[in-house]
């Protein structure tokens, strides 16, 4: 959390919440009025929202399975919101049983709701903490009972980054955890982007205003800054593309339009 | 998967591809299309097996529709495309060759508890998914409450523990909270205070800048402010306190607060004033010091144009003697009532008195007006000292002496001012004192010099500023040069040069004689044995003498002996060479301790010249046993001789003296000879050597040089 221990910040559930509104995009129902009202608000502009939110979990789906097969078994997922179906844990563990993860979100009561949801998984944890802080994540008690820093570790950034503003730095961000994460390790993100969205900037605008009005301004960046995430890191193929294409396991035009907003990518430390 | 085609597992395949088509795209499901068919592929079995089925199963398809909602299709669109597969391709693909009719009405059946199952899941879905948000903001805010809870406790506890004041406003001036410290400072109780508004504590003492600086903050324009500011307690007593407001806004930036952190200074500025009041202030009259003084002096010097001031120093008539007689308290308590006195003399605005020390007090005036108001101060001061004062019974007379400085600011500093006052002062006491003088820059400038040319004096010596004149004294007999005497100078850095009658008084006053005596010894010394290597073998000349003035001072130092001595001896010079002149004054009523080193300095061959002669009251008796071998007349006596014809009494009296001079062995010099027709006069009546500008004036060595060859050859 932002504040200092001392002084958190009260909980408004009358505020809405971007992990709310993206599990109503997935069709859950772990979501108040506000934050359906936002996300209704936003499809006006883009119907396809919810497309686009699918899309980031397939990608992470994939990706995940990905870093799996390549024999990682810890995953460090910050910005990890509500937990709805395809989790992480439940995708990896479904290829390498032993495999750790730790979620990571600065949102109250998504911790919370992964706490509840986790309460029974061992080997899968939440942290309370911010990614403008990663030093707060890298010392948290939490993450050292799982994850051995020493070893790679597949650190998820999927749909988070467009969260963080430039005034707080998310290069700084997230060099520094590159620089604490083992030779091997995976960068999996995916980031939104005017680019590829099939509807003009002017609409796409409208979607990006709601979030600024609830005072979690969406940061659309173009490919080459996105691409500036990874510096420091090998890309793997395909390298930084729109989501569907990224190592596709169905034929990608049978996907929504909207899935092809922002991209993905996955880079591997040297 | 090999299936017969067209056998009833590929029927299955191709009614399960036709609806998963339909339904994938309203699903939110993060698995690929295969694996979503693969998922619908049982359910279609299961309706499959529920349409052919003997009895209508009701449950086993309900089963299906809640199936639906687990593979999270819980868009109702999902509904609405399973339920046109269903009844559009269920009984085609799945219905063999049972009776039409039946089947058809066996898959409305079924859709119909489908719907119902999958509604039913939908809602237990959609209520567990809202009870599992729930909770969750519930334990979160449960987490934020405790560590609010927590935090607002200690952030109690810092407030009511604080040692400084806090004190919470809304923007209207209405006091909220207080803290404990606050209260204690104000003297007040909780309820007295909170409700009253922050306005009413205005105080005469605030700053000018005080409730602008408020009004900014209240209305947005400021985050905060720093001052110093006086409350009223209801005990009529004063609070002090440093006092820091700061604005408060809330999440949205709007002003919503104003919080006020005091620290009580009442104490400390008691202190400070107490302290500034005692380093500022002559403990003995309670009148201002020195310090304060001078700083009033100064912002007097420093006002603007037009501003003049006008300062009166005086000092107290014999105050020494009250001491001295009647003890310190009685002159303690003396002052006291001088001080007093002088109190009541400057009371107007812009007039002070203070005592710098001792008996000494000073007043000032400022104002445009001065040149009139220091006058009248003089005059009340001195009105004011008129009646006698009463001390341990006995009525004293007070005296002072005041001298008066009075002139345009922004001209002199405070200390030139001052030491102008104390000239001034010094001149109205030494003109018989209990009097006032007007300070006159004529005479500060000589006290000045004078006072100058005492303190640069020990430097000028190590810096060789002195240097040696010479002026030669002529046999009258033969016109021959025999000697010169040595005059020392001083080339002064600012003043030029300067005669010896400009500094050896105030040489013998501060000792220095002592060691400029003798550097002007081994400089004559010096130039003696100059001369006499160049002359000494030339035939005709006599041996150059040179004569040196001794001071009373050196006269009295024991070392005269031997310095002299020694200097001769370093110089490789005899004794002859050298004559001493001793003022006649210095030898009146000489005792024979003071004669025993000139009879010494005599008996080596040294002579001794008494100078001046006939200006002290000597003794002529006394001439005897004086260790003395020439007579230097004094110019008095032969400033008659200047015109023709002479004064006879003049000329009687030389004859006279030189008479006596020869019966006693003495040869006699005269000095002051300015004419050719006295050094004849001279000649006439005896007299042995002569000096004076009718020869030559004082000079560098070398002229005594040239001076002397003329002598040779002419």
């Amino acid at each position: 959390m932002e504040r200092p221990a001392w002084a958190p910040r009260s909980i408004d559930i009358s505020v809405p919440s971007v992990s709310r509104i993206y599990d109503y995009y997935l069709g859950g129902s772990h979501n108040f009025e506000v934050d359906r009202e936002a996300a209704r608000k936003a499809m006006e502009f883009m119907p396809g929202m919810p497309k686009i939110m699918q899309a980031n979990r397939a990608f992470m789906r994939r990706a995940v399975r990905f870093a799996a097969g390549a024999g990682i078994t810890q995953f460090l997922d910050i910005g990890s919101g509500i937990p709805t179906f395809g989790n992480v844990h439940e995708v990896a563990r479904a290829v390498a049983p032993e495999a750790r993860i730790v979620y990571v979100d600065h949102d109250p009561v998504a911790v919370a709701h992964s706490e509840a949801v986790l309460a029974d998984v061992d080997t899968a944890d939440v942290v309370a903490a911010d990614l403008r802080k990663p030093q707060e994540i890298l010392a948290s008690s939490r993450l050292e009972r799982l994850i051995d820093l020493n070893r790679p570790v597949a650190l998820l950034l999927v749909a988070i980054l467009h969260f963080v503003e430039d005034a707080d730095d998310p290069y700084r961000a997230v060099a520094e955890l590159r620089d604490a994460l083992a030779p091997g390790s995976l960068l999996i993100l995916t980031h939104a982007s005017y680019e590829g969205i099939p509807v003009p900037a002017e609409r796409a605008e409208g979607a990006v205003d709601v979030y600024k009005d609830i005072r979690n301004p969406l940061i659309m960046r173009s490919r080459d800054e996105i691409a500036r995430f990874f510096e420091g890191y090998e890309m793997v193929e395909p390298g930084l593309v729109p989501m569907p294409l990224w190592r596709p396991e169905s034929a990608p035009e049978d996907e929504d339009p909207y899935a092809f907003s922002g991209f993905a990518g996955v880079g591997r430390t040297a | 998967m090999s299936a017969e085609p067209d056998g009833p597992e590929d029927r299955l395949r191709r009614l399960t591809t036709i609806w998963s088509r339909a339904l994938y795209p309203v699903t939110s499901t993060s698995a690929t299309r295969a694996e979503f068919e693969d998922r619908l592929l049982p359910l279609a079995g299961r309706l499959s097996g529920l349409l052919r089925a003997r009895g209508f199963d009701a449950a086993g398809a309900r089963a299906v529709g809640a199936a639906l909602v687990e593979a999270h299709c819980t868009d109702p669109e999902a509904l609405t495309r399973t339920l046109d597969c269903v009844d559009a391709y269920l009984v085609l693909y799945c219905g063999a060759d049972d009776p039409q009719d039946e089947l058809r009405l066996r898959s409305s059946r079924l859709q119909h508890a489908m719907a119902a199952g999958y509604a039913q899941a939908l809602r237990e879905r959609t209520l567990a998914e809202q009870e599992a948000i729930a909770q969750a903001a519930l334990r979160a805010q449960g987490v934020v409450a405790q560590a609010l809870h927590a935090s607002e406790a200690r952030f109690r506890a810092v407030f009511e523990g604080a040692a400084i004041g806090i004190g919470i406003a809304d923007l209207d001036g209405t006091i909220l909270q207080v803290n404990g410290a606050l209260l204690r400072m104000f003297g007040l109780t909780d309820q007295a205070l909170r409700g009253r508004r922050v306005q009413d504590w205005t105080h005469p003492e605030d700053a000018p800048q005080t409730w602008r600086l408020y009004d900014e903050l209240v209305s947005g324009d400021r985050e905060h402010y720093h001052l110093e500011k006086a409350f009223n307690r209801p005990d009529g007593t004063v609070l002090w306190t440093n006092l820091t407001v700061s604005l408060l806004r809330d999440a949205d930036g709007e002003p919503q607060y104003q919080l006020a952190l005091m620290e009580d200074t009442t104490e400390r500025r008691l202190l400070n004033l107490r302290l500034r009041y005692e380093a500022t202030h002559d403990a003995l009259t309670g009148l201002p010091n020195r310090t304060l003084f001078f700083e009033r002096l100064e912002k007097a010097l420093g006002a603007g144009e037009g501003q003049r001031f006008g300062l009166c120093y005086l000092d107290l008539d014999g105050f020494k003697t009250v001491n001295d007689s009647l003890g310190h308290a009685a002159g303690d308590r003396l002052l006291v009532e001088v001080a007093d006195r002088l109190q009541s003399c400057a009371t107007a605005p812009g007039e002070m008195v203070a005592r710098l020390g001792g008996d000494e007090f000073v007043a000032l005036t400022t104002g445009p007006g001065t040149e009139r108001t220091v006058d009248e101060l003089a005059e009340r001061i001195m009105n004011a000292l008129v009646t006698p004062i009463s001390v341990d019974g006995r009525d004293l007379m007070v005296r002072g002496s005041l001298g008066i400085v009075e002139g345009p600011a922004g001209e002199r500093t405070a200390a030139e001012v001052l030491r102008s006052a104390d000239i001034t002062m010094y001149r109205a006491k030494s003109a018989g004192g209990n009097r006032f003088e007007l300070a006159d820059p004529e005479a500060d400038a000589r006290a000045i010099t004078r006072h100058g040319l005492t303190t640069a004096l020990p430097t000028a010596l190590e810096r060789g500023e002195f240097f040696i004149e010479y002026q030669p004294l002529v046999h009258l007999g033969d016109g021959s040069v025999r000697g010169a005497e040595a005059l020392v100078r001083w080339l002064h850095p600012q003043h030029g040069v300067l005669g010896p009658d400009r500094f050896i008084p105030l040489a013998e006053h501060t000792g220095l004689i002592v060691p400029l005596g003798r550097w002007v010894l081994e400089e004559s010394i010096r130039q003696a044995r100059a001369w006499r290597e160049r002359h000494g073998t030339e035939p005709g000349a006599g041996p150059l003498r040179i004569n040196v003035n001794l001071s009373p001072c050196q006269l009295g130092h024991p070392r005269l002996v031997q310095d002299t001595v020694e200097i001769l001896e370093r110089a490789g010079v005899t004794p002859d060479a050298l004559c001493l002149e001793v003022t006649e004054s210095a030898l009146i009523g000489a005792d024979d301790d003071l004669l025993k080193p000139l009879r010494r300095l005599s008996e080596m061959g040294v002579d001794i010249a008494l100078d001046d002669f006939g200006t002290g009251y000597s003794n002529l008796a006394n001439l005897r046993r004086l260790p003395v071998n020439v007579l230097k007349l004094d110019r008095s006596f032969t400033q008659g001789m200047q015109q023709f014809p002479a004064d006879p009494v003049d000329l009687k009296i030389v004859e006279g003296i030189v008479s006596l001079a020869h019966s006693l062995d003495l040869a006699v010099t005269v000095e002051g000879v300015e004419t050719g027709a006295q050094a004849e006069q001279l000649r006439i009546l005896g007299c042995d050597t002569a000096q004076g500008w009718y020869y030559a004036r004082p000079g560098p060595p070398e002229r005594l040089h040239d001076l002397a060859l003329v002598d040779a050859t002419g």
